[in-house]
């Protein structure tokens, strides 16, 4: 096997040479083609859209400059969709902080035996196992008029009325901001709890002979600690929690009223409820650079993190 | 340790127990409550007081759906999208992973930095051009349409674990392979995937749970009955008339089987993988 590697002349030299520089574009290549095709492409054509009056349904759509940008900031349901995410989005990720690292926290107690934590973190993450179509059929199902929440309330003897969680505008947008917290918070617990199982032992023994409470050890060690793994998660569900489409889809569809309207279902509304492309189009566009400021905030928090 | 402080540690172990007993009916109830109902008749789904087992305990639910070849039908979209998604996502990304962990080349960076970055981009906003490109390539209503598009979310997550994965495997591995005048594709697919199994496993797994649930996709570019997938093939359930409650609860958990075993399967790979991600991605 040795042989053939050992007599090759130069000039073979040279073009396995050529070979070895090309080699790496050969292997990246197939992936490249796919998201410049089906990603880059796509992002240019929806930025395109937004500038022209409507697309796809008209042939020979013309350039309106910032026209659909205007008809959308004076859209009074667009303000509404945008006030209605950024309620849904900041209150989702505070609570699956919040949820995510106490669950972390009980499920990391040393006063629990091994088996019993294994059984609580397997329950734990059952939320995370489901698609949110059916995270939407099965709060639907709970969350109706005659479902068991409503019964449950009712026996405890908090109140007679069956509330209609899904479809009375007061309770609909906290209704569906629960289900996506109900639904988000496993993924924080795992990430926070493989993050508390890292904090160095003597960390907290050194804690412990200062004279620290429990308290103060979380404030002072395990909070630092997790510090940048937090950041890091709470950005990534910034991102993933304003492009929520499917659970307000199949919940509420946007309902009742505008008392849900978000920007996805506002903007899939625009275009396939109502044919207005170029509409739809600008504010996916909006939706496009919050996401990417965002990911301008995550690149820099990783970068510091890796220097 | 001293009477006291034993005494102590009980009540403070009894608070834990509470405490997280409580978490888990948060956590599991609505689960629970999935798996009751779907041996219910629909009838019972809303009885008054709710019962947990009913005395008129059935499987119809199962086999009404068993029994509806349209309905079995979402099942096998679901599986050979995924399927198809899973495969093609480890092949191309491990060929693509192995040039970034291997090789230095010219536009590495600004590459690296747009697959990044565009996992960020929202499924909504591609929606609207996929539209008519779906359509200009036609891909509209095909089993290729869907695992195209599910593969612009799954290949870029892939790339930068397996980039990863790669990175922590010496490179007298590869080397090796090619002082015997073997190929750079035979030093990935002979050593380098053979002892990288855990990573792929993950990363498959995750793959795969991505594609099987994916809504948006299958919502706007399939359109005939035959082509649609489990996710919406339950909100098909939701008649206009009455939803059939106890078969939306037999089709959920039919429909979680597939991520319910994998994750079982491997829940180590599956947990290290996922948690390492967070860390490094």
């Amino acid at each position: 096997m040795l042989a053939p590697a050992k007599i090759s002349k130069p000039q073979n030299f040279s073009t396995s040479l050529i070979k070895r520089k090309l080699e790496p574009y050969g292997f990246i290549s197939p992936t490249v083609l796919l998201l410049l095709l089906l990603m880059v492409i796509p992002v240019f054509l929806v930025i395109r859209y937004s500038f022209m009056d409507n697309v796809i349904v008209n042939q020979n759509p013309l350039f309106v400059g910032l026209e659909n940008y205007r008809t959308m900031i004076a859209d009074e349901r667009f303000i509404i969709a945008v006030k209605n995410t950024a309620f849904f989005t900041i209150v989702s990720v505070i609570a699956h902080l919040i949820i995510g690292l106490s669950f972390a926290t009980l499920l990391n107690s040393e006063l629990l035996s091994k088996t019993t934590r294994t059984i609580y973190r397997m329950i734990y993450i059952l939320p995370w196992l489901f698609t949110v179509a059916i995270i939407a059929i099965l709060w639907r199902m709970i969350l109706n008029p005659l479902g068991v929440l409503n019964y449950i309330i009712m026996s405890l003897g908090i109140s007679q009325n069956q509330t209609e969680w899904l479809s009375s505008e007061s309770t609909a947008l906290l209704a569906v901001t629960f289900i996506n917290i109900w639904a988000g918070y496993p993924f924080y617990m795992i990430s926070l709890l493989a993050g508390l199982q890292g904090i160095p032992k003597d960390l907290h023994e050194a804690a412990l002979v200062d004279g620290a409470t429990g308290l103060q050890k979380f404030w002072n060690v395990t909070l630092p600690h997790l510090k940048p793994l937090i950041i890091s998660m709470s950005i990534l569900d910034l991102i993933w929690t304003s492009q929520q489409f499917a659970l307000i889809w199949m919940t509420t569809g946007g309902g009742p009223l505008t008392s849900t309207e978000m920007l996805g279902t506002y903007t899939y509304k625009l275009a396939f409820s109502q044919y207005e492309f170029s509409q739809a189009s600008t504010s996916a566009v909006f939706l496009f650079l919050i996401s990417m400021g965002l990911a301008l905030v995550y690149n820099r928090t990783q970068r510091a993190r890796e220097q | 340790m001293t009477v006291g402080s034993a005494r102590k540690r009980r009540i403070h172990k009894s608070g834990v127990l509470i405490v997280i007993s409580l978490g888990a009916i948060f956590a599991g109830f609505p689960v629970f409550w999935m798996f009751v109902n779907s041996f219910k008749p629909n009838s019972e789904i809303f009885a008054f007081p709710p019962k947990i087992i009913s005395p008129n305990f059935t499987l119809d639910a199962y086999f009404e759906i068993f029994n509806n070849p349209e309905k079995v039908r979402f099942f096998i979209n679901s599986y050979i999208v995924a399927i198809c998604v899973t495969l093609l996502t480890l092949l191309i990304a491990l060929q693509t992973a192995y040039a970034f962990s291997r090789y230095r080349f010219r536009g590495k960076g600004l590459v690296n930095m747009v697959i990044i970055t565009l996992q960020s981009v929202p499924p909504i906003t591609l929606m609207i051009p996929y539209f008519s490109l779906v359509v200009t390539l036609k891909l509209y209503n095909t089993y290729q349409g869907l695992i195209l598009t599910h593969m612009v979310f799954t290949l870029p997550y892939a790339v930068i674990m397996l980039t990863g994965y790669l990175n922590t495997l010496p490179r007298e591995l590869d080397e090796a392979v090619k002082i015997d005048g073997g190929s750079a594709l035979t030093a990935l697919w002979r050593i380098l995937v053979p002892i990288s199994i855990p990573g792929i496993v993950s990363v498959g797994i995750y793959t795969f749970m991505i594609s099987w649930n994916e809504f948006l996709f299958a919502l706007t570019l399939t359109k005939t009955q035959e082509m649609r997938t489990v996710p919406i093939g339950i909100q098909l359930l939701m008649g206009q008339h009455s939803y059939e409650w106890n078969q939306m609860m037999s089709m959920s958990i039919l429909g979680s089987i597939p991520v319910l075993a994998l994750f079982l399967l491997f829940q180590r790979y599956f947990l290290g993988g996922l948690t390492s991600g967070a860390v490094k991605a």
